[in-house]
């Protein structure tokens, strides 16, 4: 792909869009103003059901589907996820520090469509100053009559909002985020009833990512047939790959979906750091499946279907590299941690099996364990799979049983070998 | 209601305004969060006084407005430093070496992870991810000015900041003489 369409500030001469005049200048807000001035609501739903855009929030769920599914009560409440917070994600904030415009524009469309006239960005905690920018960014958005009451002459009224967080990675499960928001404590919801039905003040609520929504202008100003041309069949459209950890060139890179984990790495990252062997990928953060570098995965495409396949998830695409001088053990290790400070504690098998893998895991690390360690964790893992509320307890399994799965000879090595530490290598 | 119940009323009485029309009016307890932060500017410290002068503006009780400060990591119920020193050592950074930048700093200040500095300028604490892994060692500054971020960063970056962060307040009696 030769034009940034989601990093739009990457284009070569493009100016700065994070000023409002220049996205203006550069037709930012004309989907907006035709859709408002012009279309109802349900014909710009129509519209981004047949783009094929999927949420870019992880779990890959058609967008235009899921604004249809809003019960038929008022008022209505549209919520932007830029909660951001899986390790190896960081794509969210690019766009917000530097196409800001192009997501709230989507999120003013979605808004439109959904006819709900209050919308929330729901930024993480740590977002602080850009959360500050943004804020402003909504004032001058008022200064300039594209938000407030009676849109360019018509009827439409919508503020937009933020509220920020602070500081728990649950929040990004779209019901313990409306909770957030509503000044509970950032639990999810037993679901069914979902946000589309109940949401927020138990109001119908659509809830995307910032990536989902930056795609809807896109799609509103050039067509859903322009939009399907762009990826495969059943994924569709450009996406932003967060690559990080062992990447020669870490960053986010913006591809359309369906180019091959090789492709990303080694054509477009500039393969690994140090010239290394990649030994395993985490393709999505710390909550999916580790898979183990070989051809038939470098050669899978970055597409919703395609990971599926060999036994992962593209997740939000938050690819995390490990060379060959990785422990998995203690790589399992670290991710055990974060899914230990970030369970909710609201049920047992999550509060509990976390906190007990994560102790297992850390006296395999440090060279106390014995072979019964190793069996306890795979038992603990299984006990917390399918039993909890929410997917994070299945998440924090994902890497635990794949990693004994795939790397048992990283785990059996601590036991076997007393007090060396193959740590000390990974430095 | 003595006035020193009323600190945030007193001082940020147009602020609040502004944060409590964000909201529905029958949906008050929303603004927990926000003014949360704001209490924050006081000094990096939920006093019981400023929750129950929260709970008071909320019509809730103080027992709901400390569950919030109790589940979110960006409260803080102990005191630490003006500074927090927030670095992360989650999996992607620490497959780039930021544990190792943990410790030096944590040797640069003369603390292990947790502590705060004798003089209470800096706490150094390990977090999790901040998503800003492509840039590691990267870390973020909370003091009662907000959160800032800080990519890309060596020891002696660090130390220009430290030294940077402990004369700001210097300079501000100064001017203030
Ligand atoms: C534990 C957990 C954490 C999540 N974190 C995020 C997040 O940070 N950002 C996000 O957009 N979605 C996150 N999600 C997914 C949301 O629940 C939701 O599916 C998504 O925001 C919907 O938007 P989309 O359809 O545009 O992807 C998370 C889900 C779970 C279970
Ligand atoms: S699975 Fe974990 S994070 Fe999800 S609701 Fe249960 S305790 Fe909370
Ligand atoms: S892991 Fe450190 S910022 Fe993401």
């Amino acid at each position: 792909m030769t034009e940034y369409l989601l990093l739009r500030h990457r284009n070569q001469g493009e100016e700065n869009i994070a000023d409002l005049d220049t996205y203006l200048a550069l037709g930012g807000f004309e989907a907006y103003k035709n859709i408002v001035t012009t279309m109802t609501p349900e014909s710009v739903v129509e519209i981004i059901k047949a783009s094929g855009l999927r949420g870019r929030g992880g779990a890959g769920f058609p967008t235009g589907l899921k604004w249809s599914f809003l019960s038929n009560r008022f008022p209505r409440y549209v919520v932007a996820n830029s909660d951001e917070s899986e390790p190896g994600t960081f794509k969210d904030r690019e766009i917000l520090e530097h196409n800001p415009f192009q997501f709230l524009e989507g999120l003013m469309i979605c808004a439109y469509a959904a006819q709900s006239e209050v919308a929330y960005n729901y930024c993480r905690g740590e977002f602080w100053e850009l959360t500050h920018k943004l804020e402003e960014k909504v004032h001058q958005l008022n200064d300039y009559g594209f938000l407030g009451t009676q849109i360019f002459n018509t009827d439409y009224s919508l503020q937009v909002y933020h509220h920020l967080g602070a500081g728990a990675y649950i929040c990004g499960e779209e019901s313990a985020l409306l909770e957030s928001i509503e000044g509970k404590l950032g639990q999810p919801r037993l679901k069914p009833p979902f946000p589309a039905d109940r949401g927020l003040y138990q109001s119908p609520t659509v809830v995307n990512n910032t990536e989902t929504l930056t795609n809807v202008p896109l799609i509103m100003s050039r067509g859903p047939d322009w939009y399907k041309s762009i990826g495969t069949e059943k994924s569709c459209g450009p996406k932003i790959m967060c690559l990080s950890g062992h990447a020669k060139h870490p960053g986010n890179y913006e591809t359309e979906l369906g180019i091959t984990f090789r492709e990303l790495i080694y054509d477009l990252a500039g393969g690994i750091k140090g010239d290394r062997n990649l030994k395993a990928i985490m393709p999505s953060g710390a909550s999916a499946p580790i898979l183990p570098a070989n051809d038939e995965v470098l050669d899978t495409p970055l597409t919703y279907e395609d990971v599926p396949n060999i036994g992962s998830q593209l997740g939000s695409a938050s690819i995390i590299l490990l060379d060959d001088t990785v422990d998995i053990s203690w790589a399992v290790n670290k991710t055990m941690k974060f899914f230990k400070h970030e369970s909710c504690g609201k049920c047992t098998p999550c509060r509990e099996g976390t906190y007990w893998m994560s102790h297992l895991l850390g006296r395999i690390n440090s060279n106390v364990a014995e072979t019964k360690d190793i069996k306890l964790l795979e038992e603990v893992a299984n006990q917390v799979t399918g039993k909890c509320l929410c997917p994070l307890g299945d998440f924090s399994t994902s890497a635990v049983v794949s990693g004994l799965e795939l790397f048992r000879e990283d785990f059996d090595f601590h036991l076997s070998n007393g007090n060396q530490s193959i740590q000390d290598v990974n430095i | 209601m003595s006035k020193e119940d009323n600190i945030l009323v007193t001082k940020y009485g147009d602020q609040i305004q502004v944060i409590l029309d964000r909201y529905p009016d029958d949906q008050k307890r929303s603004a927990v969060m926000p003014l949360l932060f704001l209490a924050q500017r006081e000094g990096l410290q939920i006093t019981d006084v400023i929750m129950d002068e929260i709970a008071n503006i909320l019509g809730v009780s103080t027992t709901q407005v400390a569950s919030i400060v109790g589940f979110y990591t960006l409260y803080y119920l102990q005191s630490g430093g003006r500074n927090r020193i927030q670095i992360c050592t989650d999996l992607p950074c620490a497959l780039r070496g930021s544990d190792d930048f943990a410790n030096q700093v944590c040797d640069t200040l003369g603390v292990k992870i947790g502590e705060t500095t004798e003089d209470s300028e800096f706490t150094v604490e390990a977090v999790m991810c901040l998503a800003a892994c492509d840039k590691a060692p990267v870390f973020q500054i909370h003091n009662s000015e907000g959160i800032s971020y800080f990519e890309n960063q060596t020891i002696s970056d660090v130390q220009s900041l430290i030294d940077q962060l402990v004369k700001v307040p210097e300079i501000l009696e100064e001017d203030d003489k």
